[in-house]
């Protein structure tokens, strides 16, 4: 009995039909975490004082018939830019090495609520900004598929975590690709649904108008069943939408017969690897025939989109992140003169390079005399970019296109040209700066063994449509498969 | 000939709303309680909280707006003003810069130079800060959240005002229309509603304004006047040297009766507004508008018409009574309860502002209720008590708000009526002061005064002067 293997979906099953424990099935993944963390680091915590008495607590409830949810039992790993009251929550950052929160941020608990069992938090870049993971102030997270690359990123913890198999399923945060491009390089499945539809709250904002969480999981099933347990109106978040749309799992339907799916010939250009286009056009020959209407079509403005979304991305973020200074929680530098030397002293010192350089931007463009220049007119691209897409999905149910232009890059090549690696973010910022639902599907290999993810974007609500798409490419796909079974082979 | 100046000023007034709960949190707005006990993971700025509007904020806003004559703003947000301070958690507050709640509206002013109309510019909302306090002792600050988040509004004017009079004039209709919509209780004192005067001169006669400094730190009436007093000199001062005004903000220091410099424009801080992210829009209907209007209570000028049609009292009471939304309710509930509105309007007028100014206190500060003061009335008419225990009773009442009915049973201060015990006591008075009587039967008619006054005392004051009066009169004249 190999409980790793098992979707997320399949285990909750099997919990319930009592072939398998809760603890057996924690104790498999403190296991595969204790073989495997020193090789990927995708932990920055595991809860292993907790989590088995939190796992006979649930199958308690699961036997007493109080937990009837479609998760319950199953371990999820939870990114560590979401507050779990009582458990270290830091963002990656030196700032927040010992912060605790006193409260759970909503998604979160909408999981315990249906019997998740969270096991830990993940690594990521620095307070989520990055493509590689490798701002973490607690050292980068690798490519459990080639220990030389990448995860992606901001969420390559969680990506690498479901890909290695040291958790069942993974919470991640996507404001301009974090969720998608990660799951991408990381062989799994990835979703950012529309802006609104999972509550914001207790998610420490980095771009709070782009911010988004969404479920990274080993399939399509799985990832429309987190998504259901995901979704709620909150009274909290004032952006958070109600929605009585979200039994997601009813669209896990094999059919796209008659889909009209467009592919814009700007995602198609300049700058996309050749394997990973070819490997994205076969993706959609296989929807077209399974009864797809495929086409390519001109989107614009695509160049415009990566400018905007830095403008607004690194606004937002220099005004979110001012709460962090030394005062009330969080890092304090130990030595300083007056307020202002606090000041400086805890945030030079808590921050790193990356974080700094976007604070910075963002402040710059928000600064008199600058905000009509930048601010103002990045809102207005967005505004354009909106348009565009309405534009399309008056034309097609969905729009097909890669997730990233490369797989995943090696360690350190990155961050060296920043300028480069937010170009690399190029077919998923648009998806953000717009609202929209997208979802990325593993759809092939490079000739490098590394995996290609298929980007599949709806328009505003229209999760069900990508979710119906991408379950009938994995059907006609077949397995995958993980970097584990791929090293057994070896 | 020396050179004539005329004052230009226009004020930011902060007002602090009556609400229950804060702007963006569900936490107490209550003065007062333990140091960040009101408080919790919004309003003290943990990572990953975030702001819901409260509702009855913006309510109140709109009823401000709608009384001073402003359009109301449709389609309305919250920005950010980022600035780092640690009695601002966030490290930015949240108000309105590009799209503020109200706009372009006005309130007549009347000073002893007549009536006058005061542009209002904005009126905006937005989020108070914690306190900070300074521990000399352990070298230490420390900070309170309690009322960080409790909602406040700017209400800005146009630079239409000439003299202090005329800023004393609309700060007290601007309390005046926000006390009678019950939206705040404007105490200077507490902080609760606070004014930062804007002021240049200009020489009379000319178009362009001078330039013009900020004054904060203003927390009365009468440091207003001073501060506005003291900074035309200032500034016609340094115009007669030839020297420049600086454009700065400058703090009033009340004990010395003196500004100083805080900062001056060059090290104005960049407060990078943009729209609040976590905040949407506010989309105002006008059916919103229009029950906001219908629940307008009625304002001063609407109530002080209404007193001239209904109560037959002096416009001298009914400007005085009206002058304390909290005065003119113990008036209404009074008269309500009585039907005797010029008994009340003079308990109100003599006896009460008499107590009020003995102890200090302002209107808002009465405690007894119209229930208790009809009582006393009622009690007076029937002749149950004279007039001078009224009075007694009256001051324990505004001390402590006793029933009348049941003191005056407690402490047996029901006049005698009891016209054989009068009698008694009126004889043993006559027997005593052979002079007095004498005096009186030789004609001197004000002699009775003390016999009265004599009478009265052995009757520990029980009595109805009038009736000892006559038994007095009658007793004598069979002398």
């Amino acid at each position: 009995m190999d409980i790793l293997k098992w979707t997320a979906t399949e285990l909750a099953a099997k919990i319930k039909n009592k072939e398998v424990t809760v603890m057996e099935a924690a104790q498999a993944v403190l296991d595969s975490i204790e073989k495997k963390e020193r090789h990927y680091n995708c932990y920055i915590t595991v809860d292993n004082e907790g989590i088995m008495k939190r796992a006979e607590d649930i199958q308690r409830r699961i036997d007493s018939g109080e937990l009837t949810g479609r998760l319950a039992g199953v371990p999820v790993a939870i990114k560590d830019n979401m507050c779990t009251q009582g458990m270290l929550t830091t963002c990656a950052s030196r700032m927040l090495g010992n912060f605790i929160p006193v409260f759970s941020s909503e998604a979160v608990l909408n999981l315990e609520k249906e019997g998740a069992l969270i096991i830990g938090k993940t690594n990521m870049d620095e307070f989520a900004m990055g493509s590689t993971t490798e701002t973490s102030a607690y050292g980068e997270t690798k490519n459990p598929w080639d220990e030389s690359r990448v995860p992606g990123g901001s969420s390559g913890g969680s990506a690498a975590a479901v890909a290695a198999q040291e958790c069942f399923f993974a919470l991640g945060s996507d404001t301009g690709g974090s969720i998608r491009q990660p799951a991408s390089y990381c062989g799994v499945v990835g979703m950012k649904p529309t802006y609104g539809t999972v509550s914001r709250y207790g998610l420490i904002a980095y771009g709070s108008s782009l911010d988004q969480i969404g479920p990274i999981s080993k399939d399509v099933t799985d990832c429309a069943a987190i998504l259901e347990v995901l979704a709620s109106h909150d009274k909290k978040d004032s952006t958070s939408i109600f929605r009585n749309d979200t039994d997601f799992t009813s669209a896990l339907i094999e059919d796209v017969q008659g889909m009209r799916i467009g592919i814009p010939k700007d995602y198609l250009g300049e700058g996309l690897d050749a394997e990973v286009k070819e490997a994205v056009l076969r993706a959609a020959q296989v929807l077209k025939e399974k009864g797809a209407v495929v086409e390519e079509f001109d989107l614009s403005l695509v160049e415009y989109a990566i400018p905007a979304y830095y403008t607004i991305a690194a606004a937002e973020a220099s005004s979110n992140l001012e709460r962090f200074d030394g005062i009330k929680y969080g890092y304090r530098t130990r030595d300083y003169e007056g307020l202002h030397n606090m000041y400086k002293k805890s945030r030079s010192e808590g921050f790193g390079a990356e974080v700094k350089r976007r604070i910075m931007l963002g402040s710059f463009v928000l600064s008199s005399g600058y905000y009509d220049a930048y601010y103002l007119k990045a809102l207005k691209v967005k505004a354009l970019i909106k348009k565009a897409f309405d534009e399309a999905f008056s034309r097609y149910d969905l729009i097909l296109g890669p997730v990233a232009p490369t797989t995943a890059p090696r360690l350190g090549e990155s961050l060296a040209d920043p300028i480069k690696m937010y170009l690399g973010d190029i077919y998923t910022i648009s998806v953000n700066l717009a609202g929209l639902p997208a979802m990325s599907v593993p759809c092939g290999k490079d000739s490098q063994g590394l995996p290609i993810g298929l980007q599949l974007i709806g328009n505003c609500f229209q999760e069900k449509k990508i979710i119906q798409a991408a379950y009938t490419y994995e059907k006609a796909r077949g397995v995958f498969g993980t970097p584990t079974a791929e090293k057994e082979k070896v | 000939m020396a050179k004539q100046y005329e004052t230009v000023i226009g004020l930011e007034v902060h007002v602090e709303l009556s609400t229950k709960t804060k702007i963006f949190c569900g936490c107490s707005t209550a003065f007062g309680g333990a140091p960040n006990t009101h408080t919790c993971p919004v309003c003290t700025g943990m990572p990953g909280s975030l702001p819901v509007l409260n509702k009855q904020v913006l309510e109140y806003a709109m009823a401000v707006g709608l009384a001073t004559d402003c359009a109301i703003t449709r389609y309305c947000k919250f920005d950010r003003k980022n600035y780092f301070y640690p009695d601002n958690p966030q490290n930015y507050q949240i108000s309105q810069l590009y799209l503020p709640i109200c706009k372009n509206g006005k309130v007549e002013i009347e000073t002893a130079e007549g009536k006058k109309t005061v542009g209002i510019h904005e009126i905006h909302m937005e989020e108070d800060a914690g306190k900070l306090i300074h521990d000399e002792w352990e070298d230490c600050s420390l900070v309170d959240y309690n009322r960080s988040g409790v909602p406040l509004i700017e209400i800005v004017s146009e630079p239409d005002m000439r003299s202090a009079e005329e800023v004393i004039a609309y700060l007290e209709k601007l309390r005046m229309i926000l006390q009678y919509l019950g939206v705040s209780d404007c105490k200077l004192q507490e902080g609760s509603m606070r004014a930062d005067v804007n002021l240049s001169v200009r020489e009379a006669g000319t178009e362009k304004f001078g330039t013009r400094t900020e004054m904060k730190n203003l927390n009365s009436f009468r440091s207003i006047k001073r501060a506005i007093e003291g900074e035309r000199e200032r500034q016609i001062e340094l115009l007669e040297a030839g020297r420049e005004v600086l454009q700065e903000t400058r703090r009033w220091d009340d004990n010395k009766e003196e500004s100083y410099a805080m900062r001056s424009k060059e090290d104005a801080q960049d407060y990078r507004y943009f729209p609040d992210p976590d905040l949407v829009p506010i989309v105002v209907s006008d059916e919103w508008i229009d029950e906001i209007r219908s629940r307008q209570p009625e304002l001063r000028s609407e109530k002080m018409e209404r007193y001239k049609r209904e109560y037959d009292i002096p416009d001298y009471d009914i400007d005085i009574i009206t002058g304390s939304k909290h005065m003119a309710d113990i008036f209404e509930a009074t008269v309500a309860i009585s039907g005797q509105p010029k008994k009340a309007a003079n308990w109100l007028m003599v006896e009460t502002l008499r107590l009020l100014k003995e102890n200090d206190m302002e209107p808002e500060d009465i405690r007894f209720s119209p229930e208790n003061l009809a009582k006393l009335i009622k009690l007076t008419d029937e002749k149950v008590i004279n007039s001078s225990v009224a009075k007694e009773v009256f001051e324990v009442m505004f001390d402590r708000n006793i029933n009348p009915q049941v003191y005056i049973e407690e402490k047996g201060l029901k006049t005698v009526n009891d016209q054989n015990a009068l009698r008694k006591t009126v004889e043993e008075v006559i027997e005593a002061n052979p002079r007095s009587v004498e005096d009186y039967l030789n004609g001197k008619e004000k002699a009775i005064g003390f016999l009265v006054g004599q009478t009265m005392k052995a009757m520990q004051g029980k009595a109805d002067p009038g009736m000892v009066n006559e038994i007095l009169k009658l007793m004598l004249r069979n002398k």
